[in-house]
């Protein structure tokens, strides 16, 4: 018997694969993650139980503050609720998506990593749809509780322009957010075993994101304000929001600019990422 | 040596020489709580200044004090909850220290608390340094606190590892603990004063971490240390962490006592 494909008897027909089609591989993997985390139940429970709580208590570092100096740097509790509400629920989304690309160090040290070279995916792709992290859904509770009762708590002219900052400021912090994640893998392929140093920027960044910045020192401005845009995500929004005085360094009216501050976040994070996978040179297997 | 403690010690000597060949994560460990300092710093500084420059007895200095030193402690401390001895109940290796001759509890401490005394050197001098040298803080100037707050840094740094021992030995009911550590974590770092001092707590808060251990992990280490609080009461502090030193450590015991009769190992 002849197999007609080879002798081109029927000529092959590939058939257009679909958005449904092309996408099937990565549902399937983040269907079986979602199984996996709530297979041992009483871990899944103590987990988003903890997940809460972190958000809670980062929540109640800053309440502490407040309660000891009701203004600092020009803002009082009710002000800084709203900086933690967009600020938080933008990163716990970004970390659900995310997140796990910080675990990119492990697959290095112990070579795993070699086995998504195998697959025909894109790997940045193949990394992030890896895993989903069910547990910071309680912790974007957190940050959707502080937004709303920040923003019934404040006296905001509200018009469509403000509807419309808020909604863009949340979807360009979460990008942000999701960028420095792709920054800090990058930068792991050269440090490997110094993947801490990457937490500066990731979670680092998540606590200057939810400060004041009027408070930060020149050099703490440049790096958390421009080089990695912290300050863009909540705080400098929400001076605009509430038609607060800005300080000196972080104009008022870049409080629009938020997506022009997240493209730039992707393309300083995807040029680490690219160079780091081209300076990789294999797990040795 | 007594020959009893002779296996601890050299696990203990293991650990220190284990860590010190991790340089570049130690100078990763140190930029990471240098950056974060100097975040905790600004906002803490502006904290004390719009209390008018003094709040529950802390000034800029003595402010600058708690943050470096905080800093400093943070890479042997354990107030992440991460353990080895997890992985060893989840994967069933915990059958072979159960099988060896010492206490399985004492072996994870040795190692252990030799690799957080080690990382005091590339991690805890420099984030004090750099504290000292960019900012400046308030120190003690006789010798005395530094001889107790020594003293006390040692005992703090066991009674977090005992803690952590304690509550991963939950692994042997639940398996998973990721969940049991991340709540540790948070509830460590709030309560040990890592991001806010003790001080500025309302009373009640102050009366709920009192009664816990984990002021004595970090908070009172710094308090004795920086000479913020001296004499008797640093005297006092230094018995606190004592009395919870050995519950911690009983703790540890009994958990794995009643471990050890739960443990069921998979395979051959």
């Amino acid at each position: 018997m002849v197999d007609s494909s080879r002798t081109g008897a029927t000529a092959y027909r590939p058939r257009r694969l679909g958005l449904a089609d092309r996408s099937r591989p990565y549902r399937v993997v983040l269907a079986s993650r979602m199984r996996s985390q709530r297979s041992y139940r009483l871990n899944f429970g103590i987990d988003l139980f903890s997940s809460f709580v972190v958000g809670f208590v980062e929540l109640a570092e800053v309440w502490l503050l407040f309660h000891n100096a009701p203004v600092i740097g020009g803002m009082d509790f009710r002000q800084i609720l709203l900086v933690f509400g967009i600020g938080d629920l933008s990163w716990s989304l970004a970390s659900l998506v995310f997140g796990h690309v910080d675990n990119l160090a492990t697959y290095l040290r112990l070579g795993t990593l070699d086995v998504f070279y195998l697959r025909p995916q894109p790997l940045l792709l193949q990394l992030v749809t890896s895993d989903i992290s069910l547990r910071r859904l309680t912790r974007a509770a957190v940050g959707l509780g502080a937004l709303v009762v920040g923003l019934r708590a404040n006296d905001i002219a509200w018009s469509p322009t403000h509807v419309a900052l808020l909604l863009m400021t949340l979807v360009s912090a979460a990008i942000t957010y999701a960028g420095t994640y792709v920054w800090a893998a990058g930068v792991q392929f050269f440090v490997v075993a110094g993947s801490e140093l990457t937490n500066s920027v990731v979670y680092g960044g998540r606590y200057a994101a939810t400060q004041v910045a009027a408070v930060w020192s020149a050099p703490l401005t440049v790096l958390f304000g421009y080089v990695f845009p912290m300050a863009m995500t909540a705080y400098v929004p929400t001076l605009v929001l509430l038609g607060l005085p800005a300080p000196a360094g972080l104009p008022a009216w870049l409080g629009w600019c938020t997506p022009v501050f997240a493209v730039w976040m992707w393309v300083f994070g995807l040029v680490m990422w690219r160079s780091g996978v081209r300076h990789y040179q294999g797990g040795g297997g | 040596m007594c020959a009893t403690v002779r296996p601890y010690w050299r696990l203990f000597v293991a650990g220190v020489r284990q860590q010190s060949t991790y340089r570049l994560a130690a100078l990763g460990g140190l930029v990471t709580n240098a950056t974060f300092g100097f975040l905790k710093a600004a906002m803490l500084f502006a904290t004390v200044e719009a209390a008018g420059g003094e709040l529950r007895g802390y000034d800029v200095g003595a402010m600058s004090a708690y943050v470096w030193l905080s800093q400093g402690l943070l890479g042997s401390v354990n107030l992440n909850g991460r353990t080895d001895f997890a992985d060893r109940i989840k994967s069933g290796d915990v059958a072979v220290d159960f099988a060896r001759p010492i206490s399985p509890q004492g072996a994870a401490l040795a190692g252990e608390v030799g690799r957080a005394v080690f990382t005091l050197v590339p991690r805890g001098l420099p984030s004090v340094a750099i504290g000292a040298l960019v900012v400046g803080m308030t120190m003690p100037t006789s010798p005395g606190p530094y001889l107790l707050g020594l003293l006390s840094l040692l005992v703090g740094i066991v009674i977090s590892h005992a803690t952590a021992y304690a509550v991963n030995a939950c692994g042997f009911w639940l398996v998973e603990t990721r969940g049991v550590q991340v709540l540790y974590m948070v509830v460590s770092g709030f309560l040990a004063g890592l991001f806010v001092p003790v001080a500025f707590f309302p009373s009640w808060l102050l009366r709920i971490a009192e009664a816990t251990p984990f002021p004595s992990m970090m908070m009172y280490p710094i308090d004795i240390l920086s000479g913020r609080i001296h004499g008797p009461s640093a005297t006092g502090l230094f018995g606190i962490q004592l009395g919870w030193l050995l519950v911690t450590l009983a703790a540890g015991q009994l958990l794995t006592a009643a471990g050890r009769r739960r443990l069921e190992v998979q395979g051959g």
